[in-house]
This record gives C-alpha cells, structure tokens and sequence, in this order.
C-alpha cells in the first residue's frame, strides 16, 4: 500500500499510531470478498454451471429465505468449500472490527480531536481544475460508522453462517456480503464526495445481487432490478448535486468545502439546490417517500441481508451523507424543512402500512422505512447528533428484529421441510405461540420491541425522544429553521407538525411491533399438528450474535444520556455521543440553532419525555388490548381484508399507482414515441429509407438522360465541346 | 495560304459536324465522321507547311487509325443490319439507360 502522507505528516495526533492502519479496515472485507468470490467461481468451473432451478428449490428448501418458495423433495449437498467460507467469510470481519476498536480506542484516549485525519492514497482524477484523490478521513463521525458498520455487519456475519450454510450459493453469498461491507467502508471513510459515490453505488450493487440472491425466482430477480432502477432516480440527484458544487466552489474534498462554506449565501437558491439535490439522493438510497418503494420489495433476499444492507446499514447511507454534509444543510434552512417534511410524512405513513401486513418481513420492512423518516426529522431539523443517534441504536435493535424474524423463518422453515408442507413459512398467521419453542428469540425481540417502541431505558427511546425533543426545541427557539418559510408555511408551524406528526408515528409503532410479537410469539400455535413437533430453537451461531445486538439494544441509548436522567439516576457521562460528535458537526448545529436561543427549560424536557413514555406504553396496551391472537387462523383459511384495512394490506396501491403513471407512462412514452416516432419514423423513415431513397431518385433522373438515341448523345457531346471552348475562349483570349 | 486551308477545314469540319447531329443513317453518319477526321487532317497539312513536317506524320496516323475505323465500324453496321433489318438510328436504341 503506498502511503503518501497525511495531511500534515507528522504533526497529527493519529499519525503514527495504530490509525496509520485504516487503510486495512476495507481492504479485509475485499480480501474476503477475493478468496470467497474464488471458491464460487472454483466451483462452477470444476462442475459446470449448476442447474439454476433446482439450486434455487434447494435454497429455500433446507434454509429459510422466501416463504412462497417450493421446499419439495430436492435437497442439494453443501457447496464442497462450504467451511473455508465459513472461517474467511466471518473471520475478514472480526478482523476489521478489531482493528476499528483498537483504532477507537486510541482516538477515545487522544480525548479532543479536532482536526480528522486524512491519508491520501493516489490521485484518481486530476483533471484541469478538478482534482480528486483516493483518500480516507477517520474522524469521529466516520470512526462511529466504521464501528457500526463492522461492528453489527461481524455479528450478521456470524448470524449468516448458521443461516446459510446449506445453500449452494454460500461462498457467492459471503463474496457479496463481504463486497457490501468493504463499499460500505469506502462509502463512510471517503474524503470526498466522489470516492462517498463510489461507495454509495457499489453498496447499491451489492444490494442488488444480494436481493436476487436467489434468481432463479422471477419475483426476486425482479426486486432487485427495482431497487436498482428506484436507485438510479436518486443518484441522479446526487451527480446533479456535486455537479453543481464542483462548478461553483471549485472542490469536491470535504475538508476543502467545509473551508469555504463561509461563501454560502445563507438560504440561497443555489445551497438549497444542492442540498435538495442531495436529499433526492438521500431518498433513493435511504427508501424515503416518494422512492421509498424498493425497500418492502427488497426482502426477497436472504433474511440476514436484510438486517444488514436493508435495515442496519446501507439505508442509512443518507442520513450519513447529510450529517457529513451538515455545513451545506445547515446554510439551507428551506431544504432542512423539506427534510424534516418528507422524514416525517414517510415515518407516519410507512407505520400506517406496517400496521396490516402479515409477513413478518414486510412489517419490519415498513418499520424500517418509517425509523429512516426519523433520522431524517432528526439531520433536517439539524439535529445531527440525534439522527445519527438513531441510525446506531436503530442498526442494534432493527438487525436484532431482522436476525430473530431470521430465527423463526428458519425454524419454520425446517418444520415445514420436515412435514413436506408448502405453506407461507414467513406469514404471521401461520406462526402463533413461538415463545414456548424459542424462548431464547423470544425474549431478545421483545427487548428490541421494547427498544423501538421506546420504552426507557432501552436504546430507542433515547433516541427517538433526543429527535422529537430537538424538533420541539427548534420549533419552540426560534432557530433558523422556524425562522424560515416552507412553501408559505412558517418554520415553526412545519416543525410543531412534524413533531405531532412523529409522535403519532411513534404511537402506530409501538402497536404494530407489539401485534407482530403477539402474532409469532403468542397465542395459540397455528402451524399444524405435526409441524409442531420439529419447532425448536434455532442453533447457537444464530443466537449468539442476537444475545450480543439484544444487549446494545438494552443499553445502547446510554451513549448519548440527556442531562436530565444523568441528574437522576447516574447511568453514565451526559450527552457522551454530542461531545464525540461536536468536532464534526458542532459548528453545523449552531448554524441551525441560530444565536440568541435559550435552552429549554427543564420543565418542558420532563413533559416531552413524559409524553413520549406514555405514547409508547399507550401503543403497547392498544395493541395488548385489541388485537385477539387466539381468533386468528392461519393463511390458507384466512378471509380478504375489507375496506380501509384492505387499503393498508394493499399498501395504499402506491406500486399500482406508480405502474399506472410512471412505469406506464414510460412505456407509453417509449413505445408511440420513441420506438414508433423516433426510431421507426425518423430514423429508420427519414434517415435510412429516405437516404436510400434520394440515391435512387438521383440515379432515376440520370437514367432518363441515357435515351439510346445516339442523336441526343451528338447534340450533348457538341454542346459540351462548344461549352468548354467557350469557357476557355472566354479565360485565355482576352 | 494557311488561313484559306484553315477556313476550309472549318467548313469541313462544321458539315460534318452537322450531318453527324441530323442525319439517321447509321452509313451517312459514319461519313460524316470521316469527313470531321479528314477536316482536321487538313488543318494538319496546312500547319504543316508552316512549322515542319511533324503534321505531315500525324495525318498518316489519323489515317490509319480512321482505315481501321471504318472497317470496325462497317462490320458494326453490317451486323446491326443484319439483326435489324435498317440502319435507322432513330430505331436502335440498345444503349438506353
């Protein structure tokens, strides 16, 4: 590896240290990604291309990935490099997160650190003005991803082995899941915005071979290349938006930007261009209304692909990016509330459609969808801290949820295979009662139920309430935010909405989590007779990484404690998270907050946090008291939903809606017009067949000069002759 | 001297000319022809007297080429006839286009 330098050799704290290794922490994951995608390919030449049908079939009939899947008869050996995979492909991540927590370790006792450190490894574009280097920064935001990302990607690694193994695919599976998290680590740790793009489209790729994992399957092939396409709409807005920065400021590096962030025009229309630019991006990326419609789709893919890419990490690649770029959002107090509006319209509205679907995924999905609008309430309020607060202790609880939907599916799964039935392994009303069979996940997933419905002291609802509580506080301090105009709305008006707006998010989450934990795990069982006799707990390599996320899910909130609890009950440091955070996001957040704001006073802290606790036990004995587990019947016997509530099953139409506008309308406008106008009519029409058609026209008139009569060839041949005589008379002689 | 051959060679030439661009009979025509060759091997000759006798060498080629001329063009015309039964040019048309 050829290490230029750091920023200023030498002189900075890190240099030196066990940091100078950060270069290490993707490179591990790509390695694996390098020995894992050989073995595949290894594979297929030593015994041909295997037969895609009966791989899939063998899929999902030993390990538990789509419920719809049939698990007949076959059953496909192991792949034969099955254990290799099995140490490389967890082993590069345990790898790399030590590293990232020896690194953390010394960056923790350097104590403040307000300088990040950069180390430049090429230069990758050094065009004309433009000047774009491969380079890492490690500062405390990229150092808390770093850690996130390793971190919970080691333990769905670990989750994966069990999960997986019996797939004939395993080693292709772990070459992609590795592929994912060294883009994920590139994404987070880049310098600038290109090399974050680099990033932010390899996870893409990654998410999509991961989501038609198993392709065989028309329907997943078909999930990934809509999240893919649904993708491209939002990285769109990202170009647009660095397009614009480069062209105007001269400079793509974050550091460079951040240095001339004094030539922001405050509110003007060209930061709050590229900020919205960015947040288009954000939506793509992150499943925000109105590109929010890939994410329910990319479950088809492998359960713990989706605790890690859909749920953990890469959906949160956007509130990264604004957090990262917190000087630009900051500058644009309109795009900020366009954030917080878009956050808080997708939070409710997701959780509404969470509350009426069956697949246990599906519900986790929609839940996912609708914590992401919270994150973005939290940076667009300019709320960073809180946002990013939220995307970790929401990376524990939800790859917790994700990895014990996982557990059951399997279990289902294997009970199905058993008894050779082909129902729905995934749908609630088919489960019932669990918590008899897998204590184990049924305790953990209570606790990141808890968690997220944010029941103190689990991480969640530290999280959740430094969001809502932010957003009050802006609104009630006369921040630039509430100062600001949103579409002729006042700030403030926008921000009290998107407050009343979350808390009645939080009220539908908490329900629809506790109607998904009755459904699975209580209640009568509804899986049959003899099913019922091969439900166990999943096996320990599934429910040791859940023991550990169950943990941080427990305690995770207690990085970032509000003042008002260590006042209390002395659980640890306040606000450690804000002080980590200050160096990268300080000046962003006072920027926001404007001069002149009063804190809040402590009174008014208590009652949003009273208010808060009791939204969530008030979801909680809703669902606890209305929904009846015991009247449920399984999928096969189940009645259609009427009315409103087949609307939310159906969710909202949106996918026909949008197949009905755009991707019909994108047909239509291909086919009249540009097939049948464009191509047909004007190129093949004009161009080709019109060409063709002058060259015979000219021949035609040319022929009709050819008359045969030797008399008109005399004629033309003297009136030529006589022509040139004339023409050189006319030059020669004066 | 020069210039009255010169003349008569034009009005040579120009006969000849015009019978090739009215005439129809395939053997008037090909007279004509001769009669344009033989105008401009009088202009040949009268030059000839006075820069040298190098015109003189030119008109025996033309001669010539013009002999073997007529004996390719007859035999053209004798088998267009013979086919054709005339030597109309207005009625053969083979080169049409």
């Amino acid at each position: 590896m050829l290490l230029q330098s750091a920023v200023s050799p030498g002189t900075h704290p890190l240099a030196g240290t066990i940091a100078a290794w950060m270069w290490a922490i993707p490179l591990l994951p790509l390695l694996g990604f390098l020995i894992n995608g050989l073995l595949s390919l290894t594979a297929v030449a030593r015994f041909g291309p295997a037969d895609p049908t009966a791989a899939s079939h063998a899929a999902h009939g030993d390990e538990g990935g789509h419920g719809d899947a049939d698990h007949g008869g076959h059953h496909a050996a192991r792949h034969r490099f099955a254990g290799i995979t099995s140490i490389v492909g967890p082993g590069v991540l345990v790898a790399a997160f030590l590293l990232a927590a020896a690194i953390f370790v010394r960056m923790h006792a350097l104590g403040e650190m307000s300088e990040p450190f950069i180390q430049q490894y090429f230069s990758w574009m050094p065009v004309g003005d433009l000047s774009v280097d491969v380079a890492f920064r490690l500062d405390q935001l990229s150092m808390l991803m770093v850690m996130v990302v390793t971190g919970v990607g080691m333990l769905i690694h670990i989750f994966s082995v069990g999960y997986m193994r019996e797939d004939p695919g395993y080693p292709r599976y772990f070459a992609y899941l590795n592929l994912f998290v060294f883009c994920m680590l590139v994404l987070v740790m880049a310098a600038n915005y290109p090399l974050l793009f680099v990033g932010w489209e390899g996870v893409g790729v990654c998410s999509y071979l991961l989501i038609g994992f198993w392709f065989s399957e028309k329907a997943n092939a078909d999930a990934g290349k809509k999240a893919f396409i649904v993708n491209r709409i939002g990285d769109f807005g990202f170009l647009i938006a660095m397009f614009l920065l480069f062209a105007n400021y001269g400079t793509l590096d974050f550091s460079a930007l951040q240095a001339v962030s004094g030539q922001f025009v405050f509110g003007g229309a060209l930061i709050t261009t590229i900020a919205l630019f960015f947040f288009l991006g954000c939506t793509g990326k992150s499943a925000q209304i109105p590109l929010y419609i890939w994410l329910p789709d990319a479950m088809a893919g492998p359960t713990p692909v989706s605790a890690l890419i859909h749920a953990a990490t890469m959906v949160t690649a956007g509130v990264y990016l604004i957090a990262r770029s917190n000087f630009i959002f900051a500058a644009a107090p309109v795009a900020g509330l366009t954030v917080v509006v878009v956050g808080a319209l997708t939070a409710l509205f997701a959780a509404t459609i969470g509350l009426k679907q069956w697949d246990i995924k599906k519900v986790l999905a929609y839940s996912t969808v609708s914590q992401l609008g919270y994150m973005f309430v939290g940076v667009g309020a300019g709320a960073y801290v809180a946002g990013v607060f939220h995307l970790m202790t929401h990376a524990f609880f939800k790859a917790l949820l994700f990895l014990g939907a996982g557990s059951v599916i399997h279990v289902m799964h294997q009970a199905y295979h058993h008894t050779g039935s082909h129902d729905d392994a995934q749908d609630m009303r088919n489960m019932g009662g669990l918590k008899k069979y897998m204590p184990v996940t049924w305790v953990l997933m209570w606790i990141a139920t808890l968690a997220i419905a944010g029941i103190p002291p689990f991480a969640g609802f530290f999280s959740k309430d430094e969001i809502l509580g932010t957003v009050f506080q802006r609104a009630e301090q006369g921040s630039t935010l509430a100062q600001a105009h949103w579409l002729g709305l006042p700030g403030t008006a926008v921000l009290y909405l998107a407050y009343a707006m979350g808390l009645a998010a939080a009220l539908l989450t908490a329900i629809y989590m506790t109607r998904l934990m009755l459904y699975t795990f209580h209640g009568p069982n509804r899986t049959g007779e003899k099913e019922r006799e091969h439900l166990t707990e999943a096996p320990w390599i599934m429910t040791g990484p859940l023991l550990v996320l169950g943990l941080l899910s427990a305690v995770g909130g207690w990085f970032n404690l509000p003042e008002l609890i260590t006042h209390a009950i002395p659980l640890g440091p306040t606000a450690a998270l804000e002080h980590w955070l200050d160096p990268v996001v300080g000046a962003g957040t006072a920027t926001v907050v404007g001069p002149g704001a009063e804190a809040t006073a402590a009174s008014t802290e208590t009652i949003l946090i009273v208010v808060a606790i009791a939204i969530a036990i008030a979801g909680i004995s809703i669902a606890v008291a209305v929904l009846k587990p015991a009247a449920l019947v399984p999928k096969r016997q189940a009645k259609p939903e009427e009315g409103f509530e087949r609307v939310l099953a159906n969710k909202y139409y949106v996918d026909e809606i949008y197949d009905a506008t755009v991707v019909q309308g994108t047909y239509g406008v291909s086919r009249n017009l540009l097939w049948r106008g464009v191509d047909v009519g004007l190129i093949d029409g004009l161009l080709v067949n019109g060409s063709a058609w002058a060259a015979r026209f000219a021949g035609w008139l040319g022929s009709q000069l050819q008359s045969g009569q030797l008399g008109t060839y005399a004629w033309v041949l003297v009136l030529g002759v006589l022509l040139v005589l004339g023409a050189f008379h006319h030059a020669v002689l004066p | 001297m020069l210039a009255e051959s010169l003349f008569f060679s034009a009005v040579l030439f120009t006969i000849g000319v015009i019978g090739v661009l009215t005439r129809r009979n395939a053997i008037i025509l090909f007279m004509c022809v001769e009669l344009m060759l033989n105008a401009v091997n009088l202009t040949f000759v009268g030059f000839s007297r006075v820069y040298g006798a190098g015109g003189q060498v030119f008109v025996f080629l033309v001669m010539t080429v013009a002999a073997a001329e007529a004996a390719v063009g007859l035999a053209i015309i004798i088998a267009l006839f013979r086919h054709r039964h005339t030597v109309d040019l207005q009625n053969i048309n083979l080169l049409k286009g």
